[in-house]
């Protein structure tokens, strides 16, 4: 069965991302699909890979970084949530004027319409939030 | 239809509002998992809806907040594999945030 996701809530802040990831690493588990994983409002900060956190905490985007890559899902990062809050790929530092980019591979930003077609492609979406 | 919840019943009315939507299945995840303490002012509420719902809770999620000795009778604990069966078995699903 074909899975997508929908994160809405920053990391470190309430649980969502974290239940997000850990039911992600079980559709996989099961043998499913994930069509689409689409970070969405405070979600994005999910695709900064200057964060750092502790040592003996999780990094919460290195192993979102690291399911996508083992697995090549498809991480997605809407575009309008992630210009307010500063999550910059080369085309936005470019299109924007800014002087660096923050996003982590393999994140990618694109628009709402991303999000759309994940939920007419997949079977199921599920919806992480606060 | 599988209702996710992930407030506590002491925080948002996310159970209050699902309860009155008559029929389904519930799944309690995060915070949510403390409508099924036994003893909780939410008992009662939780006891009379298993008639009507099917009622889950995340293991993961009620070991973290102490609660595993006394979940409410009839609730039934599932892992995040038995969440992903749970969203597949179920056509829909409404995360109520």
């Amino acid at each position: 069965m074909k899975f997508a996701i929908l994160v809405s809530e920053g990391p470190y802040t309430h649980q969502a991302t974290d239940t997000a990831f850990l039911f992600a690493q079980a559709v996989l588990a099961k043998g499913h699909e994930i069509f689409r994983v689409f970070f969405y409002h405070d979600g994005v900060y999910n695709a900064t890979r200057l964060t750092t956190p502790p040592q003996d905490d999780r990094n919460i985007v290195k192993r979102w970084t690291e399911l996508a890559k083992a697995n090549n899902l498809d991480m997605v990062v809407c575009v309008a949530a992630a210009q307010r809050r500063g999550i910059v790929d080369d085309g936005e530092m470019q299109r924007n004027g800014k002087d660096a980019t923050n996003l982590a591979e393999p994140f990618r930003i694109s628009g709402l319409g991303q999000l759309i077609e994940a939920g007419i492609q997949a079977d199921r979406l599920v919806v992480f939030g606060d | 239809m599988l209702h996710i919840i992930n407030k506590s019943p002491y925080d948002r009315p996310a159970l209050d509002s699902v309860l009155k939507t008559g029929t389904g299945a519930i799944l309690l995840i995060e915070d949510g998992v403390y409508a099924v303490a036994k003893g909780g002012a939410a008992e009662p509420k939780v006891k009379a809806a298993l008639g009507k719902f099917k009622i889950y809770a995340l293991t993961p999620d009620i070991e973290a907040r102490g609660i595993a000795d006394r979940v409410t009778d009839g609730v039934i604990q599932v892992d995040y594999a038995g969440f992903v069966d749970l969203v597949a078995e179920n056509k829909t699903n409404q995360s109520w945030l």
